[in-house]
């Protein structure tokens, strides 16, 4: 990355890139800020019944936690295998722990 | 440095040294030491336990400090010596056998060595106000009503160490992802790396539970909380579970290492390469895996129902494939060897047999309608002793007597070695087989005292014997390390006609561990080497600078802020002078994370020169 700073066809490739990558970190974060203001929104109006409105925000919360993890994250990027395999494995023994607990303890 | 380390040092330096390393191989000799400390300390509590079992209504110790005694065995033996004393064998061999200079963040390792070590500490300074009597389980509300400090101190103490231990298993899985020679690939690493790095995962995902709970049991205690009283609408069962959701893969994490030491051990002495290493490899990983899914077998007689219980006792029986999968491997590894019989080999023979019976009787428990049976009576007693005792312990002890020399430089003193086997061995055998027929008759564990005449006598005055057996082994294999340290033999780079990158160095290997980065050309890389090659590694690397980290006082400042911090969280309940050590702990540990934070550490390097002068 360091020498990537003088004037140079690859530069203007990398600059290129970085531009793009820039503008879908600006979309993603202007995303989340909406869906956090819809989740407010549904709550404090009462458009949508109390029924409905668990599984919504449950919802938008799953697509924050995606952009979180494959923008912020850079999940979505090359050479993100390990981080992938082991987010998902944590994933995995936390729902693994919800369920037991939902199916076992309250049911 | 060079000219440092040949000068003779001053006792004041040496332990200065020491409380401030951050080198690997150093951070292994604390982790073994201190862990060798509480070992000792558990087998004390565990002879005091078999005393008070040698007759019936024996009266050598009261009820409640029974109670203690079986708390405190427990939880030592599980997170205060076996955990530790693993963690130090893989310091101090999983980054040669990668080709590593370090571990990927050595602060961050001596951190956690002094959190796990201050947390033992903090455990058992509770002997001195009334120890935790609640079970090394701790179950509420057991837990929740016990009366006095002692279960506070179980907590912090838990608390304190668990962070430690789970800063060293990011630390080994980050180590493996990144500086892994050039050539090791995954599938080239020795199954002990292989089995460090699945273990640390387990850590990653399991300790967070134990955290969860032992704050919620610590809110419960100190601050007024409910969560697991059922009088005020909690649920005393989701501790069972939270402890439990951590507690089975801690049973793997204990396990698995001890699988991949013997996996190192019987290709060395059969002169053979490990049979179905790929096997291996995906046997290990998917007992991990399945080791997540069990947690419920523990629990079977709670009330969980028929679906639940069925569900979890097949689940559990399904892990005894991959470990009979790497008992097969195992025997086809030695099958048609070149075998050598020593002390680490007399080890990992014996635990072939004694593990596999642990095995059995797991079946026998993880039936869930059988398990009515079985459950707290000595039959799990014995089963759980056969998998850690035959499996673990075994495996630490094959492990030292493998690589003492490399990690101290002394070769230990066969005659002892074996006589410390043959006693232990079966002196554990004693103990525990006689156990299995002790639970089937019906004699529950914990209890203080059994009544005469009612068939028990006879079994537990074997079981008695056996521990002294045990005792005897083990005070062996203390005055041999001792010796070998005064007058043992200096060891060779390579004792045993090593097959992996650690007997590729000198022992004990010097503090940057490789010169060059070596060029791993497949599994057994100086076996592949003394067969194909001229016997040496090949350098990956032209000779240059080293970059080494500097040593730092700050990770054992910091595990001190939390160890008085510790102190003040169980007092403040009492005194409010205990706010006093409550803030002053914390200002300490988050003072030296500031100062660790805003002051740059950059390391030194160890230039060409040097390097070139220091003779081969």
């Amino acid at each position: 990355m360091a020498n990537n700073s003088n004037t140079s066809n690859l530069d203007s490739f990398q600059k290129q890139k970085n531009k793009d990558e820039m503008k879908k970190q600006l979309i993603s974060f202007a995303l989340m800020i909406g869906f956090t203001l819809i989740a407010f929104a549904i709550v404090a109006s009462d458009v949508i019944s109390d029924m409905f409105v668990v599984p919504v925000i449950l919802l938008l919360a799953v697509i924050q936690v995606a952009f979180q993890f494959y923008y912020f994250m850079h999940m979505k990027d090359k050479d993100h295998e390990w981080p992938s395999i082991m987010i998902y494995g944590g994933v995995w023994a936390a729902l693994l722990t919800i369920a037991g607990l939902v199916l076992v303890v309250w049911w | 440095m060079s000219i440092a380390a040949t000068q003779k040092k001053g006792v004041g330096a040496f332990i200065w040294e020491y409380l401030t390393t951050v080198d690997h191989k150093k951070i292994a000799h604390l982790y073994l030491v201190a862990g060798g400390f509480f070992f000792l300390l558990g087998g004390l509590e565990a002879l005091i336990i078999r005393i008070q079992l040698i007759s019936p209504e024996n009266d050598f110790i009261t009820a409640g400090l029974y109670n203690e005694m079986i708390t405190m065995h427990g939880t030592t033996m599980i997170f205060f010596a076996a955990m530790p004393i693993l963690l130090g064998l893989m310091n101090a061999v999983m980054p040669l056998q990668i080709g590593a200079r370090d571990v990927a963040f050595p602060f961050i390792n001596s951190l956690g060595f002094w959190l796990f070590f201050f947390g033992g500490v903090m455990l058992n300074v509770s002997w001195f106000t009334g120890a935790p009597d609640a079970g090394w389980t701790a179950y509420a509300p057991l837990s929740t009503t016990s009366p006095g400090h002692g279960v506070d101190y179980y907590i912090l103490g838990l608390q304190i160490s668990g962070a430690g231990t789970l800063m060293g298993g990011i630390n080994f899985l980050v180590t493996i992802v990144n500086m892994r020679a050039p050539g090791m690939t995954y599938m080239r690493m020795p199954l002990f790396t292989w089995t460090t790095f699945i273990a640390s995962t387990l850590i990653l995902f399991a300790f967070p539970a134990l955290t969860v709970g032992l704050f919620l049991l610590m809110f419960d205690r100190m601050f007024g909380s409910a969560f697991f009283d059922v009088a005020l609408g909690g649920n005393s069962i989701i501790w069972q579970h939270l402890f439990w959701i951590f507690g089975h893969p801690e049973v793997y994490i204990l396990i698995l290492p001890a699988f991949g030491i013997f996996s190192d051990i019987f290709p060395t002495f059969a002169k053979k390469r490990l049979f179905g290493y790929t096997a291996m490899v995906f046997a290990t990983v998917l007992i991990a895996f399945l080791g997540f899914m069990v947690w419920a077998h523990h629990m079977f007689t709670v009330g969980m129902g028929p679906f639940a219980n069925s569900i979890f006792a097949i689940a559990t029986m399904a892990i005894a494939v991959p470990t009979g999968i790497k008992i097969f491997n195992w025997l086809l590894t030695l099958w048609g060897g070149s075998i050598t019989i020593n002390s680490a080999m007399l080890w990992s023979l014996a635990f072939i047999p004694s593990f596999t019976i642990g095995g059995m009787t797991g079946i026998m428990v993880a039936a869930s309608v059988a398990d009515y049976q079985y459950h707290d009576t000595y039959f799990v007693i014995a089963h759980f002793h056969y998998v850690i005792v035959g499996g673990v312990v075994f495996g630490i002890l094959a492990a030292l007597h493998y690589w003492w020399p490399k990690m101290f430089g002394r070769v230990l003193n066969e005659f002892m070695g074996k006589l410390a086997f043959w006693t232990f061995f079966i002196g554990f055998h004693l103990t525990f087989f006689i156990q299995h027929f002790l639970g089937l008759m019906g004699m529950p564990r914990r209890y203080w005292v059994f009544l005469e005449d009612q068939g028990l006598d006879t079994g537990n005055y074997i079981s008695t014997i056996g521990a002294f057996f045990m005792t005897f082994g083990v005070l062996v294999f203390l005055y041999n390390a001792i010796y070998s340290w005064v007058k043992g033999e200096k060891a060779p780079a390579d004792p045993w006609g090593g097959r992996t990158l650690e007997w590729a160095i000198p022992s004990p290997p010097p503090f940057y561990n490789f010169k060059q980065l070596p060029l791993v050309r497949g599994l057994d890389p100086l076996w592949i080497e003394k067969t194909e090659g001229n016997g040496k590694m090949t350098p990956a690397e032209p000779l240059g600078d080293i970059h080494m980290p500097n040593n730092s006082i700050i990770p054992f400042i910091m595990s001190l802020g939390f160890f008085i911090a510790g102190f003040g969280f169980i007092y403040q309940t009492d005194y409010n002078a205990a706010y006093i050590l409550l803030f002053g702990g914390m200002a300490i540990a988050l003072g030296s994370m500031l100062v660790r934070s805003l002051k740059d550490d950059h390391g030194y390097h160890i230039t060409k020169e040097e390097l070139e002068r220091e003779a081969d």
